[in-house]
């Protein structure tokens, strides 16, 4: 008995990840139309950056409103590749993307100049993110500025991204944001055939993300994210660097919804500020506490779950889902904080052994952030 | 001369605005470790509450005086039926709190837009308050010194009942140290619902002085709330001082930046001097220090 | 042995799910032929099916609903008189949520999963911009019914709104015929204030008019007081107003209060409309604004529409230049398959030239190149109650030209 229940722990995480992978890679394609797919194209890019939020929030304890300005930087490094890849296919090697020429003076910033390779482009989509975040990581978590300080600080950042986005137009398109694109690293993006390699890409990413996360909450370090998350002074006191870690976990986590981000902007044919403002940090939010924010792959599937919802909900009730949305969080983090899945691994417990056991990933109560409050 | 009187002018009205929406947020923040997401909707309900008080009280010139003591009863209800309903539930896990009033933010915001529809409703300026004087060059507008004397008012008024009533004496030792107050007889739970009906009604207060720059609209609330978090932010919590010299700071150091560069580069610049702040001082600008605080 | 096992396990999940993805690879470099823009618009039945795709929720609902309003208007009468080529129209309607990627993700679906022959709709540029990939890849049609920027032409999307040669430019001459010497910018920080002002100001050049102040605020943001103290510090002649959406609330306020009026510094804007006039909260009567259509246009076209509208959607609803361009659309693409004799998007296309609809505003005429369509431009001043008195003109339909390249002034890579 005690056998199995390791051997559960050990594999039974492993198997729900690749039967995310089977639905996602062999199931959807096979039932769903082009169009339906790439909507859930979308939806996987949310779930990508939502494993992040998932590993930040959940087991690190970090309230991370303001993931939108790290998808966003994913989002706009693909973006501007892809326009100038469109650029380049029609007016040679030194053409600049259109709207520079309608709305600016036909002259292109230095910085996107890099852009035109695509390794640089696939580089920058990781070190990107991951430069802002530790900069912004490390003032933030060396002065002990945390939680509703810090959430409040990360939610300001995606206001103020989405306002230095919109007017910057002649660098970024402001407003409308880049689009037009015509082809994927060489691939025409209107091809039926590429789209789903895309598809399939964002959906390989999703599961490596996953198993990637897996591994980290079963290693040591996950061990002692979680400790920070639920008492910050004592593993102080045991000698480790709490803001070490936290950076870790917020690195990480930026780098995923950057990895979310770059992959949104093919899928969807756009990135504008409307996908990366406050509005669209909450969204994210919404689905990590939707399926389970310490979780495994609550994360990911309440991502899947918010981004279907909108779509078919926005069609049935166009006026209504924001009802939906504000309900959602409502009802769920007062009666359900530890999300939908928790429900499932209480099952789960309660199946494996006679006595509830205590499971690492139950919600937290973190009293310990009243700290700075208190 | 007036490349300096305005924004310093202008700049001390927009602040004067910050501080009574982040007063409201200081005092629950400061009390109970609320953040409050919704509090921006509650200066959308005074500015509705404006409207709705000039369709009755036709005289506009009366009617923005009858709309405050309005408007703060109307928010400081919202606020009251908040508390009640959801956030006496989960004092003990204030990030959670955070993203359900994310929640009632969102609500609150849907319900004005199919109240009272997506375009927004028109708010009379009275005719007191409609003119200017010239301030070295600078037409300053009546309005604006009216929203600073409102906040002057406000404040004055939270600092009498801090200080010279019963259930500031509550307030304040609530906020020294909970524990210690609920063993001496002080029933944390009543004085938890005042403040909170006290802050939310600030904000009502606040959304008058907005429908006269704005009119209402459902998104109102959103303009507001991210600067006024800023200041609470950095202005430590627990003592009023440090909310009131933040507010002017933010809001003249925004004017200044608008006036030198643009409103946008304005938002960017201030954040960023806020996040420099927090690196001198993470704990904002005061803060109280006692045991309980940890 | 343990670690090992896990990491072998590991190992597999991964390997699996490439080997799940390559499969699904097979992909085409850009070039290769791809057989996607088949049509699957069905024209045996006796209806037709068209898209309607504004955004019902979200901050454009507001003015997007207007207009799907006067799309369904456009409908029902169209099938109350027998319908295009004797088929009624079966409106599919879709929200657009104000985000450019879900109007990206409906239009698709309306042309590919509805399999509609035409859709409606759009208003930002944004969403404008993100269809137009999705539009001319599927090889559909989109009919679009805003006044925008202009420097755009796709041959599977029909303009019906006014470009800036019909709209900023003839707003200029009215300014220059009222003898302005100075001109003050005022705008929304975003793509169509930027670019109407860089016409404006090669224009105002050409025309002797001084440019003494440009500023621009974020689209939420509604606290102008620093903006407009230095338009009283500039003493402009007129102020040119491109600011979007409720800031103009705050535009307009910040302008009274710092004791400017009509009489001294008059306004003259381009999205204010016979809505927005009555929501400022101030009396602007006596400013003015450039359009292609007014309530107040006298025709009997005109009378019919408002009416038409006021009974169905009650006499208190205004009718405004967008509502009008909508309305026109559905009519136009009404003409333009009967003179094709089909639904056919390429057969639409050649036929198109010059066809007419006598519309609420005027004859207007569709130009075959550009797919912008000719309109009458007019200045209406502000009355008392809130409707436009129409004080110029350009007599005539202007051609639509939406790169400028009549105007020997513009020079698209200046400043």
């Amino acid at each position: 008995m005690k056998q199995l229940q390791t051997w559960g722990r050990t594999w039974g995480p492993l198997l729900a990840i690749a039967l995310v992978a089977v639905a996602l890679l062999m199931v959807a394609p096979a039932v769903l139309s082009p169009f339906r797919l790439n909507n859930l194209g979308k939806y996987v890019c949310w779930a990508i950056a939502g494993v992040g939020i998932g590993l930040a929030w959940g087991r690190g304890g970090m309230l991370v409103m303001g993931q939108g300005v790290f998808f966003g930087l994913g989002g706009y490094a693909m973006a501007m590749h892809l326009k100038l890849e469109a650029a380049m296919a029609s007016g040679g090697p030194d053409a600049v993307p259109d709207f520079m020429v309608l709305y600016g003076d036909g002259t292109m910033p230095g910085w996107w100049e890099p852009f035109r390779s695509g390794a640089f482009t696939l580089a920058a989509i990781v070190v990107l993110p991951a430069l802002v975040a530790v900069v912004l990581g490390w003032a933030i978590f060396k002065r002990r500025v945390k939680g509703a300080y810090f959430a409040i600080l990360t939610q300001a950042l995606a206001v103020v991204f989405a306002t230095l986005l919109v007017a910057t137009i002649k660098q970024t398109g402001g407003f409308n944001g880049l689009n037009q694109f015509t082809q994927f690293f060489g691939y025409n993006l209107y091809d039926p055939v590429n789209k789903r390699m895309i598809y399939s890409i964002a959906s390989v990413a999703l599961v490596v993300c996953l198993v990637l996360v897996w591994q980290l909450y079963r290693s040591r370090f996950g061990e002692l994210l979680v400790a920070t998350r639920d008492a910050e002074e004592r593993v102080r006191f045991l000698g480790h660097d709490p803001a070490n870690i936290k950076l870790v976990a917020f690195v990480l986590a930026a780098v995923m919804a950057s990895i979310g981000g770059a992959l949104f902007a093919p899928i969807t044919g756009i990135i504008s500020p409307s996908d990366v403002d406050a509005t669209a940090s909450i969204l994210l939010i919404a689905g990590v506490a939707l399926g389970g924010r310490a979780l495994l792959l609550g994360p990911a599937l309440g991502a899947l779950a918010v981004g279907f919802g909108r779509t078919t909900l926005s069609e049935t009730f166009p006026d209504q889902w924001t009802y939906f949305l504000g309900l959602l969080f409502i009802v769920v983090i007062l009666f359900l904080p530890a999300g939908l899945g928790s429900m499932w691994s209480q099952a789960l417990g309660r199946l494996r052994s006679s006595r509830p056991t205590p499971t690492r990933a139950s919600a937290p109560t973190p009293t310990d952030e009243l700290e700075v409050a208190r | 001369m007036d490349a300096f009187t305005t924004p310093l002018l202008a700049g001390t009205a927009t602040g004067a605005l910050l501080l009574i929406a982040a007063l409201g947020l200081a005092l629950t923040f400061g009390q109970m470790g609320v953040i409050n997401m919704a509090h921006g909707e509650f200066l959308m309900a005074g500015a509705y509450t404006t409207y709705l008080t000039q369709q009755v009280v036709t005289s506009t010139d009366l009617s923005i005086l009858v709309a405050l003591p309005v408007a703060f009863l109307v928010a400081g209800a919202l606020g009251l039926l908040l508390e009640v309903a959801i956030i006496q539930w989960m004092y003990r896990r204030p990030l959670d709190t955070l993203l359900v009033t994310v929640g009632v933010s969102l609500l609150l915001q849907q319900l004005a837009k199919d109240v009272f529809g997506a375009q927004g409703d028109p708010v009379h300026t009275p005719g007191w308050l409609d003119g200017n004087i010239d301030v070295l060059g600078y037409h300053w507008p009546f309005r604006q010194m009216f929203t600073i004397v409102l906040a002057g008012a406000a404040l004055a008024g939270l600092g009498a009942l801090l200080r010279y009533t019963a259930y500031g004496r509550r307030i304040r030792a609530t906020v020294q140290n909970r524990d210690l107050a609920e063993t001496m007889g002080v029933s944390t739970r009543a004085v938890d619902r005042v403040t909170f009906f006290v802050g939310s009604g600030l904000a009502g207060i606040g959304g008058v002085a907005v429908s006269l720059i704005s009119g209402t609209n459902p998104n109102l609330g959103t303009t507001y709330i991210i600067s006024a978090f800023l200041v609470v932010v950095a202005g430590g919590l627990g003592q009023l001082r440090g909310t009131v010299i933040a507010a002017f700071a933010v809001g003249v150091v925004t004017a200044f930046f608008t006036d030198w560069f643009s409103s946008s580069m304005a938002q960017v610049l201030t954040f960023a001097l806020v996040v420099v702040f927090l690196q001198l001082r993470p704990q904002g600008l005061f803060t109280v220090r006692a045991r309980g605080l940890a | 042995m343990f670690q090992s096992r896990t990491r072998f396990a590991t190992g597999t999940v991964l390997a699996l799910t490439a080997a799940l993805s390559l499969s699904a690879c097979g992909g085409s470099k850009s070039g290769e032929a791809s057989a996607s823009s088949a049509s699957c618009v069905d024209t045996s039945g006796d209806t037709i099916k068209l898209g309607f795709l504004n955004s019902t929720s979200g901050a454009m609902a507001i003015s997007e609903q207007t207009v799907r309003d006067s799309l369904s208007l456009a409908a029902t009468q169209i099938n109350a008189a027998g319908g295009i080529l004797g088929k009624k129209i079966e409106p599919v309607v879709e929200d657009g949520a104000s985000d450019p990627a879900v109007f990206a993700e409906k239009i698709e679906k309306l042309l590919t999963g509805d399999c509609v022959a035409a859709v409606f709709g759009g208003w930002t540029s944004a969403s404008r911009k993100a269809m137009l990939p999705v539009v001319e890849a599927d090889n559909g049609l989109l009919f679009y019914p805003v006044q925008y920027e202009g420097l755009e032409a796709s041959k599977n999307i029909y303009y019906t709104g006014a470009t800036t040669n019909q709209q900023i430019i003839p707003a200029m001459d009215f300014l220059k015929s009222k003898g302005v010497k100075t001109l003050f910018l005022a705008g929304s920080d975003y793509v169509f204030p930027r670019t109407a002002n860089k016409i404006i100001k090669q224009y105002a050049a050409e025309l002797g008019i001084e440019i003494v102040g440009e500023e621009y605020v974020p689209l939420d943001d509604d606290d102008w007081t620093t903006q407009v103290a230095k338009i009283v510090e500039a003493k402009p002649d007129f102020v040119f107003n491109t600011i979007n959406g409720s800031s103009n609330v705050g535009f307009v306020k910040a302008y009274y209060e710092q004791g400017l009026s009509a009489k001294t510094t008059p306004i003259i804007s381009v999205s204010i409309a016979e809505e927005e006039a009555p929501a400022m909260g101030k009396d602007v009567t006596g400013q003015f604004a450039a359009w292609n259509y007014f309530q107040s246009v006298k025709s009997p076209t005109n009378d019919a529409f408002i009416k038409a509208f006021q009974d169905e959607y009650g006499a208190d609803r205004p009718t405004s230049d967008p509502m009008e361009a909508a309305y026109t659309s559905l009519y136009l693409y009404k003409a333009l398959v009967e003179k094709a004799d089909s639904f056919d998007v390429d057969e639409i296309n050649d036929a198109a030239d010059g066809v007419t609809f006598d519309a609420p505003e005027g004859t207007v005429t569709i130009d075959g190149e550009n797919h912008h369509i000719a309109k009458t431009a007019l200045i209406g001043q502000i009355n008392a109650d809130n409707q436009f008195d129409v004080v110029w003109s350009s007599e005539k339909p202007i051609e639509p030209d939406p790169f400028l390249e009549g105007y020997a002034w513009w020079d698209p890579s200046a400043e």
